[in-house]
């Protein structure tokens, strides 16, 4: 049996080849090498002092901090196991937000001019999200708003640059009232207390146009809106008495709603009416026993103690409680979570289409625009403001005070599906919500 | 009938708040000519050294009106500790300069503090709630109130007496009262007037710090609590006229029952209506409702 013939090749054919492999090889090392040292700066602009940072501000940045040091491990659960953006490891610049919309401005330009970063998650405030939002589309730079409820970004004013990943107030308010109605509440008269500026009166009026909806006999009372970080409420709590509605409703929080609940605990105002409060989820661990039984809460998404059980939120819920000590992750530290990881799904996008190169704001977009991602407080859908606005899945229920466990437990949990609770693409919130939902989808409890 | 009393009685508790704090502002501003913007830090450091001692006090077991002394003491030390070291070390070394370098300097002394309190106590609210029930509470005008808001009020008229009774009554008053009238009239006949500064602006700090430690437990005491505090204590004095006594309890009242009302009958009119009584008091007194126009000196 002969040998089937070799083919031959010269020996300085062979050596050419072989020294071509060994430079294809090499370069390929040294790209991938830079690609690995490469990182992908990110500002982070929250409260990290003035009285949002204790209930929102520091939660945020402590999820951002658990969120980015596991992603750069690559030690994330898939489809986020890839190690920090797309191979790049992520270097966060926090950024305080205390100081007023006109310092935000200012310190947003300094983000992307000076620390040249290549996208901005930040703003709780929702003065500063309406402050900043033009000023990073006139730049043409990349922004992500994580957390602000009023809903007039996108209403009023369309971006190509700006996107916010959490869903606005509506929700907030048209599930409370979905909830009260699903359950018989007796709200024939609600009286109302919010802070007197653009979250506190956008809430009032989603609020009052849902009740106007779904308790059309419903009436009014009292109607306060007392200015922020008031601090004393007894003149309030006074008016709220005096008025003995049905329902006292609130989108307080941190510590002005921490006072309120103190001072109005003691007078009994919160046994004579069902408190219903739209974000109050961040103030149960450092209230405690000091929180009304019985009132009824939401967290502007399906977070926290209200968050499904799923894989991807068991690892965040206990990774974050193990760093924080036992303190597990509110709405706030849920949202830049969700805000980081739907930048992560963008940017993998983005250099999935590009050649795997950094995507420059303007793919960004592109990948983020109408783009649906998994977070740990459910499905994130850019379904509105021509797909740079999220829905997600919506959650209410009751507080109890659990003796055994020494903390405030949440029962009787309702989960709203995304479509049921928030606009379509093409109607401004008030609206549909004065149209009476049109295109609600609620036959689907939320995930 | 029952609404009146309501707001009578909703803006007397607001006012005896606001007349602790605003008096220690108007004390300052009437010795030192000082309008003191850190003010506001001063009362949440009171706010949060009353916290520490109130929960210092119940892990020793001293519980229920123990409470109230931990307060007490929590002020004096503030103010035993911040007054000498803010008047001596600082404050002094800017005497005789325009009035706004020393406004600028109060600004900067306020930014340092808060930021000081957050190195120390960091951002996690602290609860003290247990005092604001130790009065029970009190059927007034068909509404529970909580007693411990009758309380502040007794604070407020005890601090007071006290302080217009030391001020017109005793000796040590007289001479400070004649610091106030002219502090180079006063030096000249031996006042050691760097002492009267000084003790008056430790006053004024304990007072300061009185009414954050007396809040302490209505509120969770977290960065951000002593802005708000100021600038309707400003008002106040505006109101009363700077560095008058009376003028502050009255401004205190005047500030008082006009918000309660507002939040009664117009709710969005409620910061508004301050600042309203506000400008109608300048355009009638632009010195404020006690404060006489003084000849200047050259």
């Amino acid at each position: 049996m002969s040998s089937p013939p070799v083919p031959s090749i010269g020996l300085r054919r062979l050596a050419g080849r072989m020294l071509a492999a060994a430079a294809a090889l090499t370069i390929g090392l040294a790209a991938s090498s830079a690609q690995a040292q490469e990182t992908f700066r990110v500002g982070i602009v929250t409260f990290l002092s003035g009285p949002a940072a204790e209930s929102f501000g520091v939660p945020a940045r402590h999820g951002a901090e658990f969120l980015i040091e596991q992603l750069n491990r690559g030690a994330a659960p898939a489809p986020y196991n890839q190690v920090g953006f797309g191979g790049m490891r992520i270097e966060p610049i926090i950024v305080d937000e205390n100081g007023g919309a006109t310092k935000q401005v200012q310190e947003l330009r300094n983000l992307y001019q000076r620390e040249n970063v290549d996208a901005v998650v930040g703003y709780i405030s929702s003065g500063d999200c309406l402050a900043v939002a033009p000023v990073a589309e006139e730049l043409k730079k990349f922004l992500i708003l994580f957390d602000c409820g009023t809903p007039r970004i996108f209403e009023d004013a369309s971006y190509r640059y700006v996107f916010r990943t959490s869903a606005h107030a509506t929700q907030d308010n048209v599930a409370l009232a979905r909830y009260m109605r699903a359950r018989n509440i007796n709200a024939g008269t609600f009286s109302m207390i919010n802070q007197d500026y653009a979250w506190g009166q956008d809430s009032r009026s989603d609020f009052v146009a849902a009740m106007q909806q779904l308790y059309p006999q419903a009436t009014a009372n009292a109607d306060l809106l007392p200015k922020f970080g008031a601090g004393q409420y007894g003149t309030e709590i006074s008016a709220l008495a005096r008025a003995n509605s049905n329902v006292i409703y609130s989108s307080l929080w941190g510590g002005d709603l921490q006072a309120f609940i103190l001072q109005g605990a003691p007078r009994g105002v919160f046994q004579r009416s069902q408190l219903v409060l739209s974000a109050a989820d961040h103030v149960l661990q450092p209230l405690g026993e000091r929180m009304p039984n019985g009132t009824i809460i939401g967290a502007r998404g399906a977070y926290g103690l209200m968050s499904a059980d799923t894989p991807l939120n068991r690892w965040f819920f206990d990774g974050y409680s193990q760093a924080r000590g036992g303190v597990y992750p509110v709405q706030a530290a849920y949202r830049v979570t969700q805000a980081l990881l739907g930048l992560k799904a963008a940017v993998e996008k983005a250099m999935a289409a590009n050649g795997g190169k950094k995507p420059t704001p303007e793919q960004l977009a592109d990948a983020l625009r109408g783009l649906e991602w998994d977070s740990p407080g459910g499905l994130i859908q850019m379904k509105l403001g021509n797909g740079h606005q999220a829905i997600q899945t919506m959650a209410i229920g009751r507080t109890r005070w659990d003796a055994a466990r020494r903390q405030v437990v949440i029962e009787d949990i309702q989960r709203f599906a995304a479509e049921c609770v928030n606009p379509p693409a093409n109607m401004r919130s008030q609206d549909w919500i004065k149209a009476g939902f049109p295109g609600a989808k609620c036959d689907t409890p939320g995930n | 009938m029952q609404l009146a009393l309501t707001i009578l009685m909703d803006g007397l508790i607001y006012a005896s708040w606001l007349f602790v704090v605003a008096l220690g502002l108007t004390l300052v501003f009437g010795v030192l000519k000082i309008l003191n913007i850190a003010h506001g830090s001063l009362y949440a450091i009171g706010a949060y050294v009353a916290a520490s001692m109130v929960t210092l006090f119940a892990s020793w077991g001293l519980g229920g009106h123990f409470a109230l002394i931990a307060m007490l003491l929590a002020a004096i030390g503030v103010a035993l500790v911040m007054g000498p070291l803010m008047e001596r070390y600082l404050l002094r070394l800017f005497y005789g300069r325009d009035e706004v370098v020393l406004l600028l300097v109060t600004y900067a002394l306020f930014l340092i503090l808060e930021d000081a309190v957050k190195l120390i106590w960091g951002v996690n609210p602290y609860y003290v709630s247990e005092p604001y029930q130790l009065f029970g509470n009190v059927a007034f005008a068909s509404l529970f109130y909580v007693g411990y808001d009758f309380a502040l009020i007794g604070l407020a008229v005890v601090c007071g007496i006290a302080v217009w009774f030391a001020l017109n009554r005793t000796r040590s008053g007289k001479v400070v009262l004649a610091v106030i009238f002219s502090r180079e009239m006063s030096a000249s006949m031996g006042v050691n007037v760097d002492k009267v500064h000084m003790i008056a602006f430790t006053l004024g700090i304990f007072l300061a710090a009185l009414g954050g430690a007396f809040t302490a437990p209505m509120i969770s005491v977290q960065p951000g609590i002593s802005v708000s505090v100021i600038i309707v204590s400003f008002a106040v004095i505006i109101i009363g006229g700077l560095g008058s006594i009376e003028g502050a309890a009255i401004g205190a009242v005047i500030v008082g029952l006009a918000r309660a009302a507002a939040v009664h009958l117009m709710p969005e009119a409620e910061l508004f209506s301050i600042y309203l009584v506000m400008a109608a008091v300048l355009i009638f007194r632009p010195e404020g409702l006690f404060q006489r126009a003084a000849a200047r000196k050259i």
